[in-house]
């Protein structure tokens, strides 16, 4: 597909990160000047991006399918001669899809910041810091090259540092922070050694005429730019091995959970590698690593979500699993692109909706996030609980909620791979549909089913200041669950609505599908709503609901944690993710910088240390001929002449 | 009288000017005793000049002189303010400028 040069509408372009970036320019710089008004300025300029994101969309409708791709050159940014580094926009159907989530999902976000930051006298930083997060995260889909692309993938790792460590007065939050950055900083390094090879080999970095000579670069180079991008991908989307950082982000606000950490940010990964399909439709090789790492990480992340008792990290492990399915069908190839998309797309809806329920409980339950001290919620949050539960059944994929047509159209496309890794794919996928069942359908149970457990005696955790100062833990007052005001609940029903329809109106007469085609490619074969893998994947789900009420409806939930079966408390522990990396990873590396230290205190620096004494005292010796007696300088001048003569002398005779 | 006694004269008086400045602590005494030193030079000068029978001896005599006499302007002025700081012209109780 060619790309054509911008026109009309789309020429004003750059307007869609101008907006957040003016946001946040405005909102960082002023200060608390703005604090009363800041917030207003926020969702003001992701709705405006938002609205030039539609007025975009529906002129590249107005195109004819071969031409949907348009590019705006804005700036060269390092002009030298061959090395051309430009920054450009490029509005094509499969960014046209990110913009639309990441300002449509975002502005609701936003709205329901309004009310859930209410009462924490930094509102205003917190909607700075995520209009920096939509500007980066739009320069990150729309830029025409990898090192665009680059600049807006650190952008949001920033932003998701910030936000996550937004409370720093709490000691978690900053760690967890950390723990994102380095996470992802591996990922980066890999997609940054990426974009130096592509430059390499191909001397551009645009995605034109990477794409164009990708396939005479041979399978090598195609594979090599496949893992590292595949690395790149698993940092910013939390898939194995670099997943560990995405439990512990649960530490920051919820609505930044909520659109970073499930909606936008973490399917960064899944973009980049459908982004660059031509890349990997060249490399079987690398296809194959990503499908593993999709199958791997929707398992690990299914069985993490039925363990945690946290409302949030429960829901983190979820986000896992599904951005696993999305990966999963990301390396199947122009088979798998549209499903993995549709899936996110579908996801952005229903993951953000759950979350903000969640955000929404915690705001009702005194940031309670504990599920053993919920119960009985659904009569108390009668909003909260329909929107939670229509995304719940979007995400367990009952029909005709949006899930079962994403989710399913991944299992199809696994299952028609064929072969042996096409089985066993599939067989991970359909499995991990089970699980998710179960584990979403024990949060249901845990949140709004069964006796209320919250004012039952036991520790409390979770209860956490949001007003800036330390405020007395809220041990003693009773907690009176209440539904969250409208600001808050009219994001969810809209996201509600999204999980409801986004499935259907995404994947039905394929129209995802022929919108994307011109990017992605079409899948080889069209298959129905209702194929054999899809229903064994629906009964597994029921099954996996009809177990999970077994366990938490039919029998009431304790309040503590019981002890648990072996793998459930692996599962608590993140399936030793954390131990693995600081026995593998960290540990190595603290011995190997004492080691350094040691060798550096000792060797480098005692070298130099001990030429420098040897001199110092020396001359400090030296120093005290330095008499000041001047009969005694007359002296040895005298002996001086006296051997100068003498030597002379000898010399002469 | 052959010049060779000349030298001898002249090592001779060199000797005691330069015993003079290593034992003596009066700084007026050393200046003497310097001065000795460059005049029994002086002195060597003009003998050699008298033995090869060239002036050049006598000239570097008379640049001797103008230096000496300039030395002992400075030395003096610099004599005087030390005593009249010190009250004392003892070379060895001026010795601060050390280690």
């Amino acid at each position: 597909m060619t790309t054509l040069a911008a026109t009309g509408v789309l020429r004003a372009s750059w307007l869609l990160l101008a907006f957040p970036v003016f946001g946040a320019a405005v909102l960082l710089i002023g200060g608390r000047r703005t604090d009363k008004w800041g917030h207003l300025l926020g969702v003001t300029m992701s709705l405006a991006s938002f609205v030039y994101g539609m007025i975009a969309y529906f002129t590249l409708l107005g195109y004819p399918a071969a031409e949907r791709s348009r590019d705006l050159h804005m700036f060269s940014w390092v002009p030298v001669a061959g090395f051309q580094a430009n920054i450009g926009i490029l509005i094509d159907p499969l960014s046209m899809c990110f913009v639309l989530l990441i300002t449509g999902v975002g502005s609701l976000i936003l709205i329901y910041s309004v009310g859930y930051m209410a009462h924490d006298v930094e509102r205003r930083r917190f909607f700075g810091y995520l209009n920096l997060f939509i500007a980066a995260m739009l320069l990150l889909v729309v830029a025409d090259n990898y090192l665009a692309l680059y600049a807006g993938w650190e952008g949001v790792g920033l932003a998701s540092y910030l936000l996550i460590g937004f409370w720093q007065f709490k000691p978690a939050p900053p760690v967890a922070a950390k723990k994102a950055f380095i996470a992802n900083r591996v990922g980066d390094v890999g997609l940054s050694i990426a974009i130096m090879l592509m430059f390499a080999e191909f001397g551009s970095f645009n995605f034109g005429p990477v794409f164009a000579s990708a396939h005479s670069g041979g399978t090598g180079v195609t594979t090599a730019l496949g893992l590292l991008l595949l690395l790149g991908a698993c940092g910013k989307s939390a898939q194995v091995p670099l997943q560990s950082w995405l439990l512990d982000a649960m530490e920051g606000p919820t609505p930044v959970s909520a659109l970073i950490h499930a909606a936008t940010m973490v399917t960064a990964g899944v973009y980049l590698i459908v982004r660059s399909s031509p890349i990997f439709n060249d490399s079987p090789a690398a296809q194959l690593a990503v499908t593993v790492v999709g199958a791997v990480t929707l398992l690990v992340g299914a069985i993490i979500g039925c363990a945690k008792d946290d409302i949030k990290k429960a829901l983190a492990g979820s986000t896992m699993s599904q951005i696993g399915y999305m990966m999963l069908a990301a390396g199947l190839g122009p088979a798998g692109y549209v499903f993995a998309i549709a899936h996110l797309l579908a996801h952005g809806f229903f993951k953000a909706g759950l979350f903000l329920g969640a955000g929404s409980v915690m705001h009702g339950m005194d940031d309670e996030v504990n599920m053993r001290r919920y119960g009985a919620l659904r009569k108390f949050l009668p909003y909260t609980f329909v929107t939670f539960g229509l995304g719940y059944l979007a995400i367990i994929g009952i029909p005709p909620f949006s899930g079962f047509f994403t989710k399913d159209g991944i299992i199809d496309a696994a299952w028609e791979k064929g072969g042996t890794s096409g089985w066993i794919l599939a067989a991970c996928a359909i499995i991990g549909a089970g699980i998710t069942a179960f584990y979403m359908t024990r949060v249901m149970l845990m949140t709004y089913f069964g006796a209320k457990r919250w004012d039952e005696p036991g520790p409390r955790g979770g209860a956490e200041p949001r007003t800036g100062q330390p405020q007395p833990q809220p041990h003693e007052h009773a907690l009176h669950p209440h539904e969250s005001p409208w600001v808050m609940v009219f994001p969810m029903i809209i996201l509600a609505i999204g999980s409801v329809g986004a499935g259907a109106f995404l994947i039905i007469n394929g129209r995802l599908q022929s919108f994307l085609a011109p990017v992605v490619g079409v899948p080889p074969e069209a298959h129905g709503v209702w194929t054999g893998p899809g229903i064994i994947a629906l009964a597994l789900a029921l099954a996996g609901v009809g177990l999970a009420w077994t366990m938490y409806g039919r029998v009431p939930v304790p309040a503590i944690a019981p002890r648990g079966s072996i793998f459930a408390r692996a599962a608590r522990q993140d399936l030793y993710g954390d131990a693995f990396n600081e026995s593998v990873l960290m540990r190595p590396g603290q011995w190997l910088t004492r080691l350094s230290v040691y060798f550096d205190s000792r060797g480098i620096d005692g070298l130099v240390n001990t030429i420098a004494a040897i001199i110092g005292g020396s001359s400090g010796r030296l120093r005290r001929i330095q008499t000041g007696f001047a009969r005694s300088y007359a002296l040895s001048m005298l002996i001086g002449a006296v051997l100068l003569v003498a030597g002379l002398l000898v010399v002469r005779l | 009288m052959s010049p060779a006694h000349y030298i001898f004269l002249s090592v001779i008086l060199f000797t005691i000017g330069a015993i003079g400045v290593l034992v003596r602590r009066n700084a007026i005494v050393i200046f003497m005793c310097i001065e000795l030193m460059l005049n029994a030079c002086n002195l060597a000068f003009v003998a050699f000049a008298r033995m090869h029978g060239n002036l050049d001896g006598q000239v570097v005599a008379f640049f001797v002189m103008v230096v000496a006499a300039a030395e002992v302007v400075v030395g003096l002025a610099i004599l005087m303010a030390i005593y009249r700081a010190r009250r004392s012209a003892s070379v060895d109780d001026a010795s601060l400028l050390k280690y």
